[in-house]
């Protein structure tokens, strides 16, 4: 009987071909190999995907919250690198 | 009775009895991961169960339909193998009976989809491809538990012993499979063996667990002659139908 909790995986899933892979959740499994199967079991059931990446939690690089005032504010000010002036086709825009 | 309906019956009655033991893991299965892989497993079994009932009741065509075969029935009227309906055990047995039948079912179904009657025929195609995903599944299974700790290296062996006897009846054709074999509707089990074998003396090489030398081997399922725990199972799972007859929700 293991008591040792098993490694977190992330699960990403494309939904149509031409898409990107988007998260949709996480789950326990002992390799990359048994998340996959679980990753297709728990969120593939209903047709949503046709492409499944997992990667262990413990891989992702994440940035803090502590960091957003250095990381993210100071592109707050600068308007010219907002692509604005353009007009854009209504089939363009998402 | 119609052969095609038996053929259609036991069939289904595999299906249904295998799915109902799996699906006693919702709730009990060791990891939520497992769980619902073990319920999707489950289901794919139940789904297939009614594809074969459906079939059944309608060469039967007087008026009953899937309900009425997997509730209406008593025990000596189900015509599945042994195999299918003896209690999950721990996972290792639930796992190790999976294997072993998901290994039969893929060769089995493939060959199901070539039959002449387009309705087998389909269901075949359809579940042949569920089947090869439940043998990936129960295989990788072998391999953690047989090549895994030594707790789970005895759980599985002792599953294989006591499982083994019960393969004997996956192979041995049915009276009315017999009959219906030179029309191209049935499929040949028993020349499925040497597939079958093949795949599981390799799987359990890998999963250093060693194949069973004992020649002893249980039959009957076939003939409504089953294991006293199919009663047990089927008082459960019909309850509702028994106690409500034509109950709807």
């Amino acid at each position: 009987m293991t008591t040792e909790p098993m490694p977190l995986f992330e699960v990403f899933i494309r939904s149509k071909r031409g898409l990107d892979h988007r998260h949709v959740g996480s789950l326990h499994a002992e390799d990359h190999q048994q998340a996959l199967e679980y990753a297709r079991d728990a969120y593939t059931r209903r047709g949503e995907g046709v492409s499944i990446w997992v990667v262990r939690s413990s891989d992702i690089v994440a940035s803090q919250e502590g960091d957003s005032a250095s990381f993210y504010d100071p592109q707050d000010d600068k308007p010219y690198r907002h692509a604005t002036f353009y007009k854009l086709p209504d089939e363009v825009k998402l | 009775m119609d052969d095609r309906f038996a053929y259609a019956l036991a069939l289904g009655d595999d299906a249904l009895v295998l799915g109902q033991r799996l699906a006693e893991w919702v709730s009990n299965a060791p990891t939520l991961e497992e769980e619902l892989a073990l319920a999707n497993v489950a289901l794919d079994h139940v789904g297939r169960a009614r594809m074969f009932y459906g079939r059944a009741a309608e060469i039967a065509n007087d008026g009953s339909d899937e309900d009425d075969l997997a509730f209406g029935r008593d025990c000596r009227a189900f015509t599945n193998l042994l195999i299918n309906e003896l209690p999950r055990g721990d996972f290792a047995f639930t796992m190790v009976r999976q294997f072993l039948v998901d290994a039969f079912n893929v060769p089995f179904l493939a060959s199901l989809a070539r039959s002449t009657d387009p309705a087998f025929a389909a269901i075949g195609e359809k579940a042949v491809k569920e089947s090869t995903y439940h043998l990936r599944r129960s295989r990788d299974w072998m391999l953690r538990l047989g090549d895994g700790t030594s707790e789970s290296h005895d759980r599985a062996q002792r599953a294989i012993d006591d499982l083994w006897g019960y393969t004997r009846e996956l192979f041995e054709p049915f009276a009315a499979e017999v009959r219906l074999a030179s029309a191209g509707v049935s499929i040949d089990r028993a020349a499925i063996e040497p597939q079958w074998r093949r795949t599981v003396d390799e799987t359990f090489v890998e999963a250093t667990l060693s194949t069973p030398t004992e020649s002893w081997s249980m039959r009957g399922g076939r003939d409504g002659l089953h294991t006293e725990h199919l009663g047990y199972m089927l008082a459960e799972m019909q309850f509702l139908q028994r106690a409500y007859p034509g109950q709807q929700w």
